[in-house]
C-alpha cells in the first residue's frame, strides 16, 4: 500500500517541481497559467494519494473532497488571470 | 549567465527541494500519528442524507468550504466582467457543427441533470453537473452564439448567484430555527442538500459558460438563445 | 440560537449577492450591506472582550468532521479593525466612485457597479479568515481574498493598474499553492485540518518543520515579506484609492495575522530559533529597504506602498523576540505589542490612501515634488495624512509608540541590540518620508474658507488618522484585555 502512495505521491511532487521550473522560468502569461495549473495537479495528486488507503478499504472522501473544492477554485483562478492578459492584449491592439 | 542559472542552478535547487518532499511525504504517511478521520467520516456517511461520501463531504460536513468556493467563482466571473467586455464572437459554424452541436446540447443538459440526481449515491454532484452546463455554454460559443446560450443580463446575474443565495438561506433558517447555521436536520438532509445542489449546478454552468466569453455581456447581441 | 460568528461572514456574501443582482442600485445596497457587516463583526469583538472565546462547529459534527469557527482576543481585535476601516473605506468610496474623474463621466458609473459585489465578497472573505479555524477553510478564504483583491486592485483601468495586478494574482496562486501543498502534508500525518486538534498532536520533526516551512512561505510571500516584496508597491499604488486602503490595511494584514496565529498556535513551541531569527532578519531587511524607497519616491501613493512594505517589516521583527523571551508577562506584553502595531498600521495606512486619494483626485496626479499648496487646498487630507504620520513614525501618543517602546525595550533586555539598531533607523527614515509630504504640502498660500469640503470622503479619513495616531495609544489598555481572551496572560 505504501509503494503505492508513494509513487503517486512521488508523482505529484514531480509535477509540482515542473511546473515550479516552468512559472519561474517563462515569462508569457500563459505559459505561467499552465505552470501552475500543473503545480496544482501535483498538489491535487499528493492529496489523493493520501486518501488511497490499500485495495480493500474505501478511500478516505475528505482529501478528494478538498480536491474537488481547490480545483473549482484553480479553474476560478485561471479564468480570471486569463481576462487579465485578455485586456492587456486588447489594448495592445490599441 | 541566465541560461546556466535556469537550466542548471535552478533545475538542482528544485530536485533538491524535491527530495526533502518526497522523504518528508514518505515520514508522513508512514507514521501513524493521530487518529485518521477517514474512519469517522465514513461511518457517519448514513446520517449525512446521502450515500455518496465524497458528497457527504462536501454537502455536509464541511458544506461551509463549498459555500466560500461559490463565492471564489462568483469574484473570478466578477473580476472577469469588470475587465471589459467579451471578445467578439467566432464566425457561426457551417451546417455539420451546428447540426452536431443541436444534438450535443440537450444530450449535456440531460446528463447534468443526471449527475446532479446521482451525485447523491455514487460519484458525481453539482460540480460535475456544473462542468457539463458550462461545455454546452462552451460547445455553443465555439460554434458561433456569442452569447454562448446564456440568457439575458438580468437572469444571468441571478442565475450566478443562486449557489450562495440557496446556501444561505438554508444556512440562515437552520439558524434561526435554532439548529445552527447550516446544521441540517437528519431527516431534510437529502432535500436540501438536492435544493442547494440545485442552485449550485446552475450557478456553476452559467459561471463556467460566461467566464468563457471572458468579458461583462454584450447589450446589444441578446437574442440568439438557441 | 443565532450564531454571530456565521453571520459575520454571511452578512457580506449576501451584501454581495444582493448587489450582483441589482447593479443599479450598487451604491446604496452596497453602503447598506456595509452597515451591516461592520455592526455583525463589531458585535463579536464586543462579545469576546466581555465574554470570552466564542466557537462554533459549523454542521453540528463535531470537531475532527466540521469546520470550526473561533474568535478568540486575536481574531477578535483584528476583526474590529477591519470592521472600522472597511466601513470607513465604504462611507469613502461611496463619493469616490459617483464623482467625476478625470473627465470620464461614463465609467465611473460601471466602476462602482463593479466595486460594490467585489468588495463585499473580500469583506467575508477578510471576516472569513479571522474567524477560521481549520486549515483548508483558510486555503478557501486565502484563495477568496487574493481574487477579489487582484480584481479590485485593477479597477482603475490603467495599463500599469492590470498588469501589477496580474502579477499580484499570479504571485498569490503560487502562495496559495505552497500554502495547499503544506495543509496536503500535514493531513497526511495527522489526518486533522482543525487547528485545535493539531496543536494537541502536532510534533518536531521533518514532517512539521517542511510543513511549516511550505505555510509560512506562501504566506510571506502573501505578506509581501522583503524580498517577496516585489508585486506590493505597483499594485498597491496603482489600485483606486478605496481599494489601496484595503490592500495596504487589511489584506497583507490578514497574511500576517495568520503566521501570527500558526505561530502562536501550532508551530511557537516547536520551532528553533532560528526560523524565528530568519523572520525578524527578513522583517529587518524589509524595515530598512522599505522606508529606504518611500523616502525616494516620487508619488504619494507609491511612498505609502513602500511605506507599508517597511511597516509589515517591524512585525516580524517581534518573531525573535517572543521566540527569545520565556512565556509570562514580558512575552504577553511583546505579542500585544506586535498586535498593537498591526492595528494602529492599518488605521494609519487605510487613513493615508484615502487621504492620498482626495489629493490626486483634487490635483489630477499625486507627485509629491508638485504638491505645494494641497494643504490650504484640502486641509482635511493634510491633517489626515499629518495624524497618520504620527503613527507611522511611531511619534506619542500614537499606539506604534507604545509598541515600539515595548519592542525596544525587551530587545535591550535581551541584549538583542541590532533590533533596536534597525528599529531605531527605520524610525528616523519614516520621519524623513512623513515630513518630505508635509513640507511640500504646506506652502504660503491663503488660509483657507472651510477645514472640511467633502464630508463624506474626509471625516472616514480624519477618523481613521485619528484613531492611529490618538486613540490606539491613549487607550491602549483595552487591546491587552481583548488579548487576555485565549491569547495572552
Amino acid at each position: 500500500m505504501i509503494s503505492t502512495q508513494l509513487f503517486y505521491g512521488g508523482g505529484g511532487i514531480l509535477l509540482l517541481l515542473l511546473g515550479l521550473w516552468s512559472f519561474l522560468v517563462h515569462a508569457p502569461l500563459l505559459r505561467k497559467l499552465i505552470a501552475l495549473n500543473v503545480m496544482g495537479a501535483g498538489v491535487f495528486h499528493i492529496l489523493v494519494a493520501t486518501a488511497y488507503r490499500g485495495l480493500d478499504t474505501p478511500p478516505d472522501p475528505v482529501p478528494h473532497a478538498l480536491v474537488l473544492t481547490g480545483i473549482v477554485v484553480a479553474v476560478s483562478a485561471t479564468a480570471l488571470a486569463l481576462a487579465f492578459g485578455q485586456r492587456l492584449d486588447r489594448d495592445d491592439d490599441r | 549567465m541566465t541560461r546556466f542559472v535556469s537550466l542548471v542552478l535552478l533545475p538542482l535547487g528544485l530536485a533538491a527541494i524535491g527530495v526533502v518532499l518526497i522523504w518528508t511525504f514518505y515520514l508522513a504517511a508512514t507514521g501513524e500519528a493521530g487518529a485518521r478521520l477517514a474512519d469517522l467520516a465514513l461511518a457517519r456517511v448514513p446520517e449525512t442524507g446521502v450515500s455518496n461520501p465524497v458528497t457527504s463531504v462536501l454537502l455536509n460536513y464541511r458544506a461551509y468550504d463549498t459555500l466560500l468556493e461559490l463565492a471564489v467563482l462568483l469574484a473570478a466571473l466578477l473580476g472577469i466582467w469588470s475587465l471589459g467586455p467579451a471578445a467578439p464572437g467566432f464566425q457561426r459554424g457551417g451546417e455539420i457543427l451546428q447540426g452536431m452541436v443541436d444534438w450535443f446540447v440537450p444530450l449535456l443538459i440531460l446528463a447534468a441533470g443526471y449527475m446532479l440526481w446521482v451525485g447523491a449515491y455514487a460519484p458525481g454532484g453539482a460540480f460535475q453537473a456544473g462542468a457539463l452546463l458550462g461545455s454546452a455554454g462552451v460547445m455553443l460559443a465555439l460554434a458561433g452564439y456569442p452569447s454562448a446560450g446564456l440568457p439575458s443580463e438580468r437572469l444571468l446575474r441571478l442565475l450566478s448567484i443562486l449557489g450562495i443565495l440557496a446556501f444561505c438561506l438554508v444556512g440562515l433558517v437552520l439558524m434561526v430555527l435554532g439548529l445552527g447555521f447550516l446544521t441540517y436536520p437528519p431527516e431534510l438532509a437529502k432535500w436540501l442538500i438536492l435544493l442547494i445542489e440545485t442552485g449550485a449546478t446552475l450557478a456553476i454552468g452559467v459561471t463556467l459558460a460566461a467566464a468563457y466569453l471572458g468579458g461583462r455581456p454584450d447589450h446589444t447581441s441578446e437574442v440568439d438563445a438557441p | 440560537m443565532i450564531d454571530s460568528l456565521a453571520l459575520a461572514i454571511v452578512a457580506p456574501l449576501l451584501g454581495a449577492v444582493v448587489v450582483t443582482l441589482f447593479p443599479r442600485h450598487a451604491q446604496r445596497l452596497g453602503v447598506a450591506a456595509a452597515v451591516v457587516s461592520a455592526a455583525a463583526a463589531l458585535a463579536i469583538t464586543a462579545v469576546v472582550w466581555t465574554d470570552g472565546v466564542l466557537r462554533s462547529e459549523l454542521g453540528g459534527w463535531g470537531v475532527p468532521l466540521a469546520i470550526t469557527l473561533q474568535a478568540d482576543g486575536l481574531s477578535a481585535a483584528l476583526l474590529g479593525m477591519a470592521s472600522l476601516v472597511a466601513l470607513s473605506v465604504s462611507v469613502y468610496a461611496g463619493g469616490y466612485f459617483s464623482s467625476p474623474q478625470d473627465g470620464e463621466r461614463l465609467a465611473d458609473d460601471s466602476r462602482s457597479r463593479h466595486f460594490w459585489p467585489l468588495w463585499l465578497l473580500l469583506w467575508s472573505a477578510l471576516n472569513g479568515l479571522f474567524l477560521a479555524g481549520d486549515l483548508f477553510n483558510l486555503y478557501v478564504t486565502l484563495e477568496l481574498l487574493g481574487l477579489s483583491a487582484a480584481a479590485l486592485g485593477a479597477l482603475t483601468g490603467s495599463r500599469e493598474a492590470v498588469e501589477a495586478n496580474l502579477r499580484y494574482l499570479l504571485v498569490g496562486l503560487l502562495g496559495s499553492l505552497f500554502y495547499l501543498l503544506g495543509v496536503a502534508l500535514i493531513y497526511t500525518a495527522y489526518g486533522v485540518l482543525d487547528i485545535g486538534l493539531l496543536a494537541e498532536v502536532i510534533a518536531p520533526g521533518p514532517v512539521a518543520a517542511t510543513a511549516m516551512a511550505l505555510m509560512f512561505g506562501g504566506l510571506l510571500l502573501k505578506a509581501a515579506l522583503f524580498p517577496m516584496h516585489f508585486w506590493l508597491p505597483p499594485a498597491h499604488a496603482n489600485a483606486p484609492a478605496p481599494v489601496s486602503a484595503v490592500l495596504s490595511a487589511l489584506v497583507v494584514k490578514a497574511a500576517f495575522y495568520l503566521v501570527l496565529r500558526l505561530w502562536l498556535d501550532l508551530y511557537g513551541p516547536i520551532t528553533p530559533l532560528g526560523a524565528a531569527n530568519l523572520l525578524g532578519l527578513l522583517g529587518a531587511a524589509a524595515v530598512l529597504w522599505g522606508s529606504w524607497r518611500a523616502l525616494r519616491a516620487e508619488r504619494l501613493k507609491l511612498l505609502a506602498a513602500y511605506s507599508t512594505v517597511a511597516q509589515m517589516g517591524y512585525l516580524f521583527i517581534g518573531f525573535p523576540l517572543i521566540a527569545a523571551t520565556a512565556a509570562g508577562p514580558a512575552r504577553d506584553n511583546l505579542i500585544a505589542a506586535i498586535v498593537l502595531l498591526a492595528l494602529t498600521h492599518g488605521f494609519a495606512k487605510a487613513g493615508f490612501f484615502l487621504a492620498a486619494g482626495m489629493v490626486q483626485k483634487t490635483a489630477g496626479h499625486d507627485r509629491i515634488d508638485n504638491l505645494g499648496g494641497a494643504a490650504q487646498g484640502l486641509p482635511a487630507a493634510a491633517f489626515t495624512i499629518g495624524l497618520a504620520g504620527v503613527a507611522l513614525i511611531g511619534l506619542p501618543p500614537s499606539g506604534t509608540f507604545i509598541a515600539k517602546w515595548i519592542l525596544l525595550e525587551q530587545s535591550l533586555i535581551l541584549g538583542l541590540w541590532w533590533w533596536v539598531l534597525v528599529m531605531m533607523i527605520g524610525t528616523l527614515l519614516a520621519v524623513g518620508y512623513v515630513f518630505r509630504v508635509l513640507s511640500r504640502a504646506f506652502n504660503r498660500e491663503p488660509t483657507p474658507y472651510r477645514f472640511v469640503n467633502d464630508a463624506r470622503a474626509e471625516i472616514p479619513a480624519l477618523l481613521l488618522g485619528a484613531l492611529s495616531a490618538l486613540v490606539l495609544g491613549l487607550a491602549a489598555q483595552p487591546l491587552w484585555t481583548l488579548l487576555g481572551q485565549g491569547v495572552i496572560g
